[in-house]
């Protein structure tokens, strides 16, 4: 019994010490650090509720609005939401449907319904998209169990012909993207590519260029969770390419996927 | 629990100290999430892939993703060469390692789709499996799986009569040796894994509790710290 008393007291010490865990100076918090207290605070994504605190599910930074208090996660797969647009590579035909990958740990099912092109009944539809094609699509339907559906019934949507592809972790992309499009705008403008950034983590470029957009792109994805981003990526650009130099802004405009106010 | 007993242990740490430990983060480029513990001599990595498509796809559940663990020790890690592949041991240590941590990933979140870890002990000396769990939490954390809460774990137990924490083998082959590994969450101490072999009294059993939680509390510390390291800006 007295045992059972010394071991409440070393608890109680234990929370004593461990209750302020993250901010000290950094905004990155961890994995079940307390972020929030109280009922008047809603717990947005990558939080949890537990009585009256709030905590962190992810290695992420804190996002405070109003009333909710959100983690933005470092890293971590892409999860389909209805109205993305994507980046998808077709892996598969079949008689009626094509099937994607989407750089998420689903597949997505595109059928000949939601695409652009009008398909004749019984037509061979590899003629139109196959295996290997890459393509920036909208995501239309997300079911429960993780049902996804594709199409390119979208005026931005369309085949993405030669360029290469990068990588970025999905939930950055709206650092990629920038307050209004200016980092990604910066790094169009400076090296002349034509880039296409999906909300999966996907992003393709096409240019003379291409391989310095995709080292902006690395460093986006590598110092996301520092300030000074876009200062950070402009002095590579000077490095890489020289000083702002008109001759370089012949930019091929390119719509980009995702609006950078993304939640 | 300062007046406790004779001298020092044959490293000279006292009854409720760690061995060195040391912990890295993101110490594998292609793995999704990876961590590196050391207690001592005890060497563990840790690799996380996935929320992916579960192959074979027999083992799928609709409604959750399932956290599959392979643990295995290398030959070189211990003196005899140990003999490469699963045996008892290892499957054991792997569904029990999965099944603590298992209580602390959202899950539900992934519908069809599995969480790998793989374990890979490079070097043996006591305490695998909980220097595994705590490199495992790490390698969740940093692949960016939702969880609860991390999870740190040591073993406490006793040999020569005297409670202590984190054994190495030399301590582990005493004659009335017991060995009780213990995980717990960071937060609220709530145990994921309890084992015990060996004989011993209700009395012991609540010694090496409170020697195993002072152990985790340090680990969480620590578990925190490599995090914030992979992190941070120049």
């Amino acid at each position: 019994m007295e045992n059972e008393k010394t071991v409440k007291e070393q608890l109680e010490e234990r929370d004593a010490d461990t209750s302020t865990p993250s901010n000290d100076g950094t905004k990155i918090v961890f994995t079940g650090d307390e972020i929030a207290s109280g009922m008047d605070i809603l717990p947005g994504f990558g939080t949890y509720r537990n009585g009256e605190k709030i905590y962190s599910k992810y290695v992420g930074l804190i996002r405070t609005g109003d009333r909710v208090v959100s983690v933005i996660p470092l890293k971590g797969v892409y999860m389909p939401r209805v109205r993305d647009y994507i980046i998808a590579e077709i892996t598969g035909v079949t008689f009626s449907n094509w099937t994607c990958n989407i750089n998420s740990p689903y597949d997505a099912a595109m059928s000949p319904m939601d695409v652009r092109e009008y398909i004749d009944r019984g037509e061979d539809i590899s003629k139109y998209y196959t295996t290997g094609d890459l393509l920036l699509v909208k995501v239309t339907a997300v079911t429960k169990s993780k049902y996804i559906n594709v199409g390119t019934k979208d005026p931005r949507c369309r085949k993405l012909v030669d360029g290469l592809v990068a990588n970025i972790a999905p939930s950055k992309v709206p650092r990629l993207i920038g307050k209004a499009g200016s980092m990604i705008n910066m790094i169009k403008d400076r090296t002349g590519c034509m880039i296409s950034v999906g909300q999966n983590g996907l992003v393709w470029l096409r240019g003379e260029k291409e391989t310095i957009a995709a080292d902006c792109i690395k460093i986006v994805d590598e110092f996301a969770h520092t300030s000074g981003l876009t200062d950070r990526v402009s002095e590579y650009l000077d490095k890489k390419i020289g000083k702002v130099n008109p001759a370089a802004i012949q930019t091929e405009s390119e719509e980009t996927a995702g609006d950078g106010s993304n939640e | 629990m300062s007046e406790k007993k004779s001298g020092k242990r044959p490293d000279g740490r006292a009854y409720n100290d760690m061995r060195p430990v040391k912990m890295q983060v993101g110490v594998l480029k292609h793995a999704n999430g990876s961590a590196y513990v050391e207690f001592g001599k005890t060497h563990v990595y840790a690799s996380v892939h996935g929320p992916k498509k579960v192959h074979p796809r027999h083992m799928e559940d609709g409604e959750k993703a399932i956290l599959r663990c392979r643990y295995n020790m290398i030959p070189f890690s211990v003196n005899d060469r140990k003999r490469p592949g699963y045996d008892r041991r290892s499957v054991e240590i792997a569904k029990v390692i999965s099944e603590a941590l298992q209580p602390m990933v959202f899950l539900e979140e992934f519908p069809k789709s599995a969480i790998d870890i793989d374990l890979e002990i490079t070097q043996a000396d006591a305490g695998t499996r909980v220097a595994a769990l705590t490199a495992a939490s790490l390698a969740l954390a940093d692949a960016g799986i939702p969880m609860r809460d991390l999870v740190a774990a040591v073993a406490a137990g006793r040999a020569n009569g005297e409670i202590l924490l984190d054994l190495t083998k030399e301590e582990e082959d005493a004659k009335d040796a017991v060995d009780m590994p213990v995980a717990m969450t960071h937060r609220d101490n709530k145990v994921m894994l309890l084992q015990m072999d060996g004989d011993m009294s209700r009395e012991d059993l609540n010694q090496m509790l409170i020697v195993a939680k002072e152990g985790c509390a340090e680990l969480a510390k620590m578990q925190k710290a490599a995090l914030r390291e992979k992190y941070k800006v120049e």
